[in-house]
């Protein structure tokens, strides 16, 4: 093995991000209560400079490194950029809420940062055991971070049950590889796809039970119908700090380990995976919308909401052509841009003692301050996919690619329960603007936390009026 | 020298932008000052649609005015503006009631007034921006803008039952509109484009045009509202605040009857030609049966909301019957057909109008009694004089008194009855009765008869602000009566292109 093999100079974002995260565990040890906001500074900064390397290192082109197990490409960057920012966004929203909990601990900023790591080395996986480390990394930091808050018993509920259905499904998946891997003879994820197209038909039958056990662990990560069960517990019962957290760039993890198996590596096996998928979307997309509706629990109802979303990221991947699969990714970006805002206002509207998690906690929040109000008006909105936001773009391009393939019926049943969605958001705004406020205390945040969840929703906005520039990223990204 | 401007650009944005300073300028010192930003934004749209009826050309049916930028480059979306004769007066239409709208609000609004009319100036925008949009994407966006300001207004400064009223508007909009839009992407992929023009070219199988025309007859038949998708308007106009009404019935429902035209009709004639019956049937069941209903109102503003939905009928009516007008082996000429889709349209516009007027007469009753039933008045005349000359000159043109706005629309659509189907302008005819049964007993039971009470006696009259609205509307609804033939000549080169496009099959 020569070092020109391993190719190391197109994996600087993650062994930056690694020394980083390891150098802050050190630092963290050191320091003394009164100085932990430094740990949170250096974990921004490890944000921003890794950005600026993916950034720096982005060429369009696709390149291996570690012998073939690791691929930086055109999707690797534009995701990768995503996750990166997005957390840095969870950071900046958490620091109060952390603060008044008195949970402000560096173990938070490692865990996280870990875990943006795993999310790296899942995107850029080109192997099964590389996405499998990614994906373990990632999952162990989530455990350990839904449980941060140690004196709360639903914390510590909600991880024990994260932990239980999370290994389950990385058995599950782990079985898969190795039927996939006892079928094709490799683990390489490009290898995978060649030995398909020699494959003779009677092998397809071990493919495909390999197949459904993969599917079954990845709709188990993504929260898919109906393994959605850990999703709504561990949403209301992790801090709402890790809740933003799980919810949104993870899930941009999932959609990139999903192209990279079912599409990447499976490819070959499209017909088998779509009429799955298709089973797992509408499902989605039914139990979502309407089980949402009965929530009076606002992280319960984003859950869901989450649910039903994933329903519609399916229905793009599943479409199984190049626009599937770019409006799939339009879709997650802009769902966890969405999700991010959504956790970001319970967060705003938190405090010492008061979690604000209560629908009804929002009650009049347009006379407490119409500012945030708004942004959560946008942010309801664009789940719900009504423009000017950007959330009915990303619903247009995914069922534009499910029309195009001659799915009407489902663009149909996925405009169905997107009505029934329509209602649950619009209570959020009805209670926010047209009930009176129980609590008419102001809205008391650092200065940086407005500006950034203000930004957050602006974006959201003006994606809607100009979404172009994102949509055309991602269809040069499948070009 | 209108001709290089990007008129329909500033239109749209005047308003938005204007909307938003309104709201940045806030509500201190009783919003005095947003106040009067949103009465100049509302005033300088306004002129500036004007040149948009002067410069306008008037012989061809060509879109004019056209703007057209790449937008969305991945699904080939365009900026794309334009107007025809039939959406130009519309829009025209908008600017003017939305100066109405802010000066009505001045006083009665005491709850956030600056958030109040940013929605109004918003809602104006967006509204102009569905008449003029030429790219079905572009349209659908400001469609269902458009019902976000409406959600708020009507939820914010609305009556009791507001929240129920407001989320009902809201969703059966949605359910109308989404299947439209499931039925734009499907003619995109069959015709590689979005624009709205490409699309009345498009060939279209039966089965297609029949499923697109369902599609979008949902959207916009719970939009003008037709029976029996009609019940969430009389809710919502009870509840919405009297500008809320105004734009309501005045300019919202005019969209759905402009995306037949604009759509239904051109994109699937033979579609429409197949499932006329029905829509003839939903019309003339509105205009007969929800008159009955506007009868037995106790609610003066449930009235006016019941007539407004009787009165859409002969819009959807107009434009439907010109199949069985060709149909009908008497007709030699396309004059009949012509003269049914051009009653339509001035029947949309003197709507406008009369709708606006009758919503604000109620406005200025409620401000003074904050109360909307009949039983509650009587007598008004004396207290109120001049108010009860205004509302009983609406009134009468609400029931279609010839020399009225409300006449001329509805005498068109009647006469092009008679040349489809005898008994069908019969029921047509019927609503004369109907209406001023109904318009007319409720002006005897508030404004005449013995003074009802003590409050009703110590009524104030109109004061200067509300007579300028009064006159302002009655002058249109007079002028669109003695002379519609302006607007007809606007009209005439694009509704004959139309007939032309619908009178030949796309199988």
């Amino acid at each position: 093995m020569t070092l020109d093999a391993l190719n190391i100079s197109i994996a600087w974002p993650e062994i930056f991000l690694l020394s980083m995260t390891c150098l802050l565990l050190v630092v963290d040890v050191f320091l003394k209560q009164t100085q932990r906001n430094a740990s949170y500074l250096i974990a921004q900064f490890t944000l921003l400079v890794t950005m600026v390397f993916i950034a720096v290192n982005m060429s369009g082109q696709r390149a291996e490194a570690f012998n073939g197990t690791f691929v930086v490409d055109p999707l690797a960057d534009v995701l990768k950029l995503f996750i990166c920012a997005v957390i840095a966004f969870v950071f900046v929203y958490s620091r109060d809420y952390l603060k008044d909990r008195n949970i402000f601990k560096g173990e938070f900023y490692v865990l996280g940062l870990f875990g943006v790591l795993g999310m790296m080395v899942m995107v850029s996986s080109n192997h099964m055991l590389s996405l499998y480390l990614g994906l373990e990394l990632l999952s162990l930091s989530m455990y350990a971070m839904v449980a941060f808050n140690r004196d709360s018993g639903t914390s510590a509920e909600a991880a024990m049950k994260y932990f239980i259905l999370g290994a389950i499904a990385s058995g599950m998946l782990l079985y898969g590889i190795s039927i996939i891997y006892g079928v094709t003879k490799s683990m390489s994820i490009p290898e995978i796809a060649t030995s398909l197209l020699n494959q003779p038909a009677e092998m397809n039958i071990g493919l495909v039970f390999g197949l459904v056990f993969l599917i079954v662990g990845l709709s188990f990560k993504l929260g898919a119908v109906p393994f959605h069960m850990w999703v709504p517990d561990v949403y209301h019962g992790a801090p709402t700090t890790v809740t933003s957290y799980i919810s949104s760039a993870p899930k941009i993890a999932g959609f990139a380990i999903t192209i990279r198996v079912l599409v990447e590596g499976l490819g070959g096996l499209h017909s088998d995976w779509q009429g799955m998928l298709i089973i797992l979307a509408v499902l989605s997309l039914a139990v979502g919308n309407i089980i949402a509706i009965a929530q009076t629990n606002l992280k319960r109802m984003l859950a869901y909401s989450t649910i039903s979303h994933v329903g519609f990221i399916l229905l793009g991947v599943l479409a199984g052509t190049k626009a599937g699969y770019s409006s799939a990714m339009f879709y997650i970006l802009v769902y966890s841009v969405m999700a991010l805002g959504g956790f970001g206002i319970i967060l705003l509207l938190a405090k010492a003692g008061f979690e604000s998690e209560e629908l009804s906690d929002l009650k009049g929040l347009n006379q407490r301050s119409p500012w945030f109000a708004f942004m959560m008006l946008i942010f309801m909105f664009s789940m719900a996919g009504v423009p000017p936001t950007v959330g009915f773009w990303a619903k247009l391009s995914v069922l534009s690619a499910v029309v195009d393939i001659n799915m009407l019926w489902l663009a149909l049943v996925a405009v169905f329960f997107s009505i029934i969605g329509v209602y649950y958001y619009l209570r959020v705004v009805k209670i926010m603007y047209f009930d009176e406020p129980e609590d008419t205390s102001e809205i008391k945040n650092s200065t940086e936390m407005q500006i950034a969840l203000s930004f957050n929703g602006l974006i959201i906005l003006l994606l809607g009026v100009y979404p172009s520039a994102l949509m055309s990223l991602c269809f040069s990204v499948f070009a | 020298m209108f001709a290089d401007w990007p008129l329909l650009s500033l239109l749209v944005w005047t308003p938005i932008l204007g909307g938003l300073v309104v709201l940045l300028a806030g509500d201190h010192g009783g919003a005095q000052g947003a106040k009067r930003l949103a009465l100049i934004f509302s005033i300088a749209t306004f002129v500036l649609s004007i040149p948009l009826f002067t410069e306008f050309d008037t012989s061809t049916s060509a879109m004019q005015f056209v703007e057209k930028y790449s937008w969305i480059s991945s699904f080939n979306i365009n900026y794309h503006f334009g107007v025809d004769g039939i959406s130009m007066p519309l829009i025209i239409l908008t600017t003017f009631i939305t100066v109405i709208v802010v000066l009505a609000g001045w006083e009665v609004i005491k709850v956030k007034p600056s958030q109040y009319m940013a929605a109004f100036l918003i809602m104006e925008g967006l509204m102009i921006a569905v008449f003029s949009a030429l790219d079905a994407i572009f349209f659908y966006v400001f469609w269902e803008g458009m019902l976000i300001p409406m959600f708020i207004i009507i939820g914010v400064w609305g009556g009791p039952k507001r929240v129920y009223a407001t989320i009902k508007f809201f969703i059966y909009t949605f359910i109308g509109s989404v299947f439209m839009l499931v039925a734009m992407i499907y003619m995109y992929y069959q015709s590689g484009s979005f624009n709205i023009l490409d699309m009345h070219a498009l060939k279209l199988t039966m089965d297609e045009q029949f499923w697109i025309f369902i599609a979008f007859l949902m959207a916009f038949a719970v939009k003008v509202p037709m029976w029996p998708v009609h019940t969430w308007l009389p809710d919502a106009h009870v509840e919405a605040p009297t500008g809320g009404s105004v734009v309501l019935a005045a300019i919202m429902l005019k969209i759905g009857g402009y995306g037949f035209i604009r759509f239904s009709l051109p994109i699937t004639p033979d579609a429409s030609h197949m499932l006329d019956w029905l829509v003839i049937f939903m019309s003339l069941t509105a205009v007969v049966y929800i008159g009955f209903v506007a009868l037995v109102q106790n609610d003066m503003k449930k009235l006016v909301a019941y007539s407004s939905i009787s009165h859409m009928g002969f819009v959807t009516l107009g434009l439907f019957i010109v199949f069985m007008i060709w149909e009908n082996p008497a007709n030699s000429d396309l004059s009949g057909a012509t003269l049914a889709v051009e009653g339509a349209m001035i029947q949309m516009i003197s709507h406008g109008f009369i709708s606006a007027a009758m919503f604000l007469a109620i406005g200025v009753l409620y401000d003074r009694m904050h109360s909307r039933n009949i039983s509650d008045y009587g007598g008004v005349v004396n207290s109120m004089p001049v108010f009860v000359g205004f509302a009983v000159f609406f009134a009468m043109a609400n029931v279609g008194l010839p020399g009225t706005s409300g006449f001329v629309g509805e005498f068109m659509v009647i006469l092009a009855s008679f040349k489809a189907n005898f008994w069908f302008a019969l029921l047509a005819a019927l609503t004369l009765i109907i209406g001023a049964a109904y318009t007319l007993w409720m002006v005897k039971r508030v404004y005449y008869g013995d003074v009802a009470n003590d409050n009703v006696a110590k009524l104030e009259d109109l004061t200067p602000r509300e007579f300028l609205i009064m006159s302002l509307l009655a002058i249109a609804v007079l002028v669109l009566g003695l002379w519609p033939a302006p607007v007809i000549d606007v009209m005439h080169a694009s509704v004959d292109n139309l007939l032309h496009h619908i009178a030949v099959s796309k199988l």
